[in-house]
């Protein structure tokens, strides 16, 4: 069906009473503007397929030959010595920073933002409520290096005693071992805490309109039943949201995952002698600080090809992360029609 | 409204223009060349000034004396303008073989080696049609900078140095250490090693220092990046930050960093007594070099074991990488008469002052040479 011009099925059939369907100027649809709007979305829309497309096929093209070369296992290696006559690199390790201090923001953030959004949309009286949600929506708009630095020279320093306390009474479990190094701002906690703070506002802000559109009639439905407030929040509207609070923290993750610059500067990379350490109190590299570290020493195919792999690996997890979250916000209108 | 939309389509095109004009700006490398050598025919009426702009590219290690001399070129030669891009040293050979850049900047030579297929100084001899000249142009010691509460002076011995950077030495109070340093009072702080994680010709050649100078103690092999102990930041920036917030902590970085934040600078001990770093003793250094290209080729080896009473023998040269002879040349002369100006006594003072060191005589004047001969 040619539905990108507005044109509707019901325009294509012979009416009730056999007369053909409407045409041209007869019709309410299929004028200029129409068809000029139609088609400019429909480039725009396949200007973007394309380019995702490419980019992938970019990723896969320079990524290969560089595979091929490797001697190590790719997805199981420690090593990274990307160039020479005995290429050898895996993403073990980068796999590990990624994932673990993408959780971590996680934990953090979608409780929080959550919390947040109830607080903006249920609480909160109207003369704050405004004002709350546009700051935390300006926190958004912070670049994500002032972030890296406000961890590195300001909030860094609080993070030590935390640190100690944790590994002190939780250290038997190799998952809080904290020898002293590297120093606290520089783990994967802390760096997962920053993250933490940099996609609360995404959280808060999809939860948020979530909440908002939560019926009144729900709502009012179950104060009548004799709910107290929380007990309507729990029953109405959490219940009601939470399709959209899977999807925000979604995409949420896809920003953690990919975040570069804040968590090249916080991080310490490993040495590489270092034992692979499950400890959240563990240096380590993402993939994208670890790219982003070394794109200035790109000289040789073989070489960039190694980190284009890489590259690709994280851009493929960041499309499951979002098609995830696609299916999640489809499942939610599903639910609400 | 018909007002209010033309109003919309005129800042539009406003915008359009100025983003345009940027995306212009910035990518002349490959069309100013014909704008230059017309405007310079006319103008340049002595040889030491142009009217034009010269793009360069590379190692990081140099940004800061190319800019510093970049900026007073342009001020003693109103018209000419040198940009300098500081994206690493693979990257700026990489762009000078493809054309790209005029120049390149690189902490080392170009190898004549074969790595991934490839033999840097045949590829550059190749894009440019004659042999491509390394010229020493910027000395910048290499600090093993520290931040130990109560300690301000400080000497280590290469073997020690290696020990430290191996993790084989925990704490400062190590009797190793002492040893060498007797009369400071040296505290139980733990060693907290920093290093390079990004690839870095830094860490090349303090690698090669511990390779050459404490082979026994260093195992691995000398690369840009980092095999000892210790925790990774990024760029020196990186490095020195951690070492500054740290008790503690140790690393090597370029003498300006260390400087910036004022950190501790160990004197070395090669075996002829405690050097501290400062210009004369890395311009000594620099001096028993031996140069390893030919001709004007002045690609330098370092001795880094020198045992030369007063050297300081921590240093990374980087160079200029350039043509010979060109395939334009008005830009050659363009490209001879901003070097020429590089090494100059008056750009040499001034980069002193930024934390690198000045050429020794010897070699200054064998650069200058070399620069004259580029045609």
């Amino acid at each position: 069906m040619p539905t990108i011009t507005g044109r509707s099925a019901v325009d294509e059939l012979p009416s009730a009473d056999g007369r053909p369907p409407l045409e041209a100027d007869t019709a309410t649809t299929g004028r200029l503007g129409d068809r000029i709007f139609g088609g400019l979305a429909m480039g725009s829309g396949i200007l973007v397929i394309t380019l995702v497309a490419l980019v992938g096929l970019f990723l896969v093209a320079q990524a290969v030959p560089s595979l091929l070369n490797n001697n190590a296992n790719f997805l199981t290696s420690r090593e990274w010595v990307p160039s020479g006559a005995d290429p050898r690199f895996g993403i073990v390790d980068l796999l590990w920073a990624t994932i673990i201090t993408s959780i971590l923001a996680m934990l953090i953030a979608v409780p929080l933002g959550v919390a947040v959004a109830l607080f903006i949309t249920q609480y909160a009286p109207q003369w704050l409520s405004k004002p709350a949600a546009t700051l935390v929506d300006l926190l958004a708009a912070v670049p994500s290096i002032v972030y890296g630095f406000w961890g590195l020279k300001i909030a860094g320093d609080y993070f030590k005693p935390v640190a100690e306390a944790t590994s002190s009474v939780l250290g038997w479990i190799p998952f809080f071992r904290w020898d002293g190094t590297p120093s606290a701002k520089s783990t994967l906690a802390f760096a997962g805490i920053i993250l933490a703070v940099m996609i609360l506002p995404i959280v808060t802000a999809i939860s948020r309109e979530v909440f908002a559109q939560v019926p009144i009639t729900h709502k009012e439905g179950a104060l009548a039943l004799g709910a107290t407030k929380w007990e309507m929040i729990r029953v109405a509207v959490l219940p009601f949201g939470k399709p959209g609070i899977i999807s925000a923290a979604m995409l949420g993750l896809g920003r953690a995952l990919g975040e570069t610059l804040a968590v090249t500067l916080l991080l310490s990379a490993l040495n590489t002698s270092d034992a692979f350490s499950f400890s959240v109190f563990g240096g380590g590299e993402t993939f994208a600080s670890r790219i982003a570290n070394d794109a200035g020493e790109f000289d040789s195919a073989q070489k960039t090809g190694a980190y284009i792999a890489a590259g690709l690996v994280l851009f493929i997890l960041t499309f499951i992360v979002n098609a995830a979250a696609r299916v999640v916000i489809e499942r939610r209108k599903a639910f609400s029609e | 409204m018909k007002i209010q939309r033309l109003g919309a389509m005129a800042s539009l095109a406003l915008v359009g223009s100025i983003a345009l004009a940027g995306c212009g700006s910035d990518n002349n490398t490959g069309s100013d060349t014909g704008e230059t050598a017309a405007s310079a025919t006319g103008a340049a009426s002595s040889d030491d000034c142009f009217d034009g702009t010269l793009n360069a590219e590379g190692s990081s290690a140099q940004k800061n004396a190319f800019e510093e001399v970049g900026a007073k070129f342009s001020a003693k030669c109103t018209g000419a303008t040198v940009n300098y891009n500081p994206s690493g040293s693979g990257a700026g050979i990489k762009q000078f073989l493809a054309g790209q850049v005029d120049f390149a900047g690189s902490d080392s030579a170009l190898k004549t080696v074969e790595k991934d297929g490839k033999v840097e100084a045949d590829e550059a001899a190749k894009a440019c049609g004659s042999p491509a000249w390394n010229l020493p142009m910027v000395t910048g010691p290499i600090a093993v900078a520290y931040n130990v509460k109560g300690v301000d002076k400080l000497t280590l011995t290469p073997a020690v140095t290696a020990d430290i950077f191996q993790g084989k030495i925990t704490t400062w109070n190590d009797p190793k250490i002492a040893a060498i340093n007797s009369g400071v009072n040296l505290p139980a702080t733990a060693i907290k090693v920093f290093f390079r994680s990004d690839e870095s010709g830094t860490t090349e050649n303090f690698t090669k220092y511990l390779k050459a100078a404490a082979e026994a103690n260093w195992p691995g092999e000398p690369a840009k990046t980092w095999d000892g102990k210790g925790e990774g930041k990024a760029k020196s920036a990186g490095v020195a930050e951690g070492v500054k917030s740290t008790d503690g902590g140790i690393t090597y970085v370029e003498w300006s960093y260390a400087k910036d934040n004022d950190l501790g600078v160990a004197a070395i001990d090669n075996g002829a007594g405690a050097v501290q770093l400062s210009s004369e003793s890395v311009g000594k250094a620099v001096a028993t070099a031996k140069q390893t290209g030919t001709g004007n080729d002045l690609a330098l080896k370092l001795d880094y074991a020198t045992k030369e009473a007063g050297a300081y023998p921590i240093n990374l040269v980087t160079y200029e990488i350039v043509c010979s002879k060109g395939k334009d040349p008005q830009k050659q002369k363009n490209i001879k008469a901003f070097l020429t100006y590089f090494g100059s006594e008056e750009a040499q003072k001034a980069i002193e002052e930024i934390g690198y060191a000045p050429l020794p005589t010897e070699v200054q004047t064998k650069v200058e040479a070399a620069i004259d001969a580029i045609s």
